[in-house]
């Protein structure tokens, strides 16, 4: 198999990098839809996601609803949304907004729900306002939690927006789809390693944010032993007052 | 290693004893080397295989009716698949028939063919095709790749055909799936055989609805679609003609193997290939498709009672 070998070689070659159909081109373009889908996407879901965190109400109604968008097939609403909306960016960037939302929301609202409640009314102990506790106390803690879901969404653009060259639209999804009916395995192979290669970057870019945000004493509590048991696996569950 | 030795000699014994079989039966339809005779239905019972999409499969059971009509026995083997399995059916005899288009098969046995026309491409094919395989004759009826505007696109700039798109004043973009900006069919036979420029905004649904759909958004001013889809006459479509013959032809023509094509089978065939136009087969496609959704055996039926070919 050289499958790998000329797919290399198709990348070696200068002549695929520039262009308005090019290599730069491509993942710049990718990037820039990337970078589109989540800024919206964190628009919408951010507010929510700490809103249902912080005051332990609407989870009922909006978990379920974001665990059933995350089981809708992105190419299906893709190819639905553009019979009314065109070929153009905007029915692939509703599909991908809505890809987004469900990783956003579940890592704020799992973020607020994972601090420790001790700490919680401790601050409500010494008079703090709902909303000195959400931006002073809760939001700080729970920031590690909420770049993960914002990372697990970011990942999962990266990989995603590929399918939307199914219509008139660029990024790295055109080498795999322009490839595919002209048996072009070399190029097709090349536009995956490129998303792999993009997907990656931007991972080890969140790994290291997320390492950044980490309070000095959630870290310090990390590397030592747990000092109270685990609140992860159940966010929103037990008693929380608004 | 007794067992193994006795189980070959029981296949062995098996072997000869079905020799002897076959050459005492004189009228065995699988020997291909039979001597056909022609006037009656000999052969045995004939299967029409189809390809696994529903105007293919509506054409395999119209062969299939035509000829229980006339007193030889078929039966159809519908949606098999893909170019490439229907054909390995054809050579292993699991199917003895199958509707095929004249170019895109040509194509198939012969990659690097120039042939355009449907005479070109038919006299070709005939002597493309491998040893055991026949075409009987070509039908009018075509499904190819089409160039379609809009009526309001075609009245405003006057264009009824590839050659008057050059006159066009504005830029002109075509939909149609990725490969078309490297098919000789697509941008580059344009600009190469009608002097043309166009870019291509690529959509991979075949012509379906998103292209479609793009067309009537003026989107793009150009689509390509199967000359077949109902959706060209639903939307008033003006499908563009194509004088210098850029596109290859795809006449429907039924492939069959020489060992069952007897005289009587060919004529009852040819009979439905010289009434078969490609308006039917947009009629047909447009009661298989939408609301309608006939069953391809019952619009295949309907085509041939209305057709009256036989008796």
């Amino acid at each position: 198999m050289n499958a790998y070998g000329d797919a290399f070689a198709w990348l070696a070659d200068p002549g695929h990098w520039p262009g308005p159909d090019g290599i730069a081109a491509r993942v710049g373009e990718h990037l820039a839809y990337t970078g589109l889908t989540l800024l919206i996407a964190l628009v919408l879901a951010l507010p929510a996601g700490l809103l249902i965190g912080h005051t332990g109400r609407g989870a009922a109604l909006v978990i379920p609803f974001t665990g059933a968008l995350r089981a809708l097939p992105t190419l299906g609403l893709v190819i639905v949304l553009a019979l009314g909306l065109g070929i153009g960016l905007l029915a692939p960037l509703i599909a991908l907004v809505i890809l987004a939302l469900p990783p956003i929301l579940a890592g704020a609202y799992a973020g607020l729900g994972s601090v420790d409640r001790a700490t919680v009314e401790a601050a409500r102990a010494v008079g703090m306002t709902g909303w000195q506790l959400l931006w002073q106390v809760e939001v700080p803690l729970a920031l590690p939690l909420i770049v993960a879901g914002v990372r697990a969404a970011c990942l999962q653009l990266i990989a995603t927006w590929t399918v939307a060259a199914y219509l008139a639209v660029g990024g790295l999804g055109r080498f795999i789809y322009d490839a595919l009916p002209v048996r072009d395995y070399a190029q097709m192979l090349a536009g995956s390693i490129l998303v792999i290669v993009l997907a990656l970057l931007a991972d080890g870019l969140f790994a290291i944010v997320q390492r950044l945000l980490t309070p000095a004493g959630v870290r310090a509590r990390r590397a030592g032993e747990p000092r109270r048991r685990s609140r992860l696996p159940q966010p929103v569950a037990g008693p929380s007052a608004p | 290693m007794p067992a193994r030795r006795t189980l070959l000699l029981a296949a062995g014994a098996l072997a000869l004893g079905t020799l002897g079989l076959a050459g005492c039966s004189s009228g065995d339809p699988l020997a291909a080397d039979t001597p056909r005779s022609s006037g009656s239905a000999s052969g045995g019972s004939i299967v029409v295989g189809s390809a696994a999409f529903p105007e293919n499969e509506i054409l395999a059971y119209v062969y299939a009716g035509a000829l229980n009509a006339n007193g030889i026995q078929a039966s159809v083997k519908p949606n098999i698949g893909a170019r490439d399995v229907y054909l390995a059916a054809l050579t292993d005899g699991s199917i003895d028939l199958v509707p095929e288009y004249t170019g895109n098969l040509l194509q198939y046995y012969d990659a690097g063919t120039t042939a355009l026309s449907s005479e070109q491409v038919y006299a070709e094919l005939q002597s493309a095709l491998p040893a055991g395989f026949q075409v009987l004759e070509q039908a009018q009826a075509q499904d190819a790749d089409s160039y379609n505007v809009t009526e309001q696109f075609s009245q405003q700039y006057g264009v009824t055909s590839l050659a008057d798109l050059k006159k066009v004043p504005i830029p002109l973009s075509v939909a149609a799936n990725p490969e078309f900006a490297t098919r000789p069919y697509g941008i580059p036979g344009l600009k190469e055989v009608y002097g043309v420029d166009a870019t291509l905004v690529p959509v991979s649904d075949s012509g379906g609805p998103n292209t479609l759909k793009a067309l009537l958004d003026g989107q793009v001013q150009l689509a390509d679609i199967y000359s077949t889809t109902p959706s060209i006459a639903q939307n008033k479509l003006v499908t563009l003609e194509d004088p210098e013959h850029l596109i290859l032809a795809q006449n429907v023509v039924p492939l069959i193997s020489s060992a069952k094509a007897s005289d009587k089978v060919a004529q009852v065939l040819n009979t439905v290939q010289r009434a078969l136009t490609t308006e039917d087969l947009i009629a047909m496609n447009t009661k298989s498709s939408g609301d309608a959704k006939e069953s391809a055996q019952q619009i295949a039926s309907e085509w041939l009672s209305q057709k009256k070919l036989f008796g």
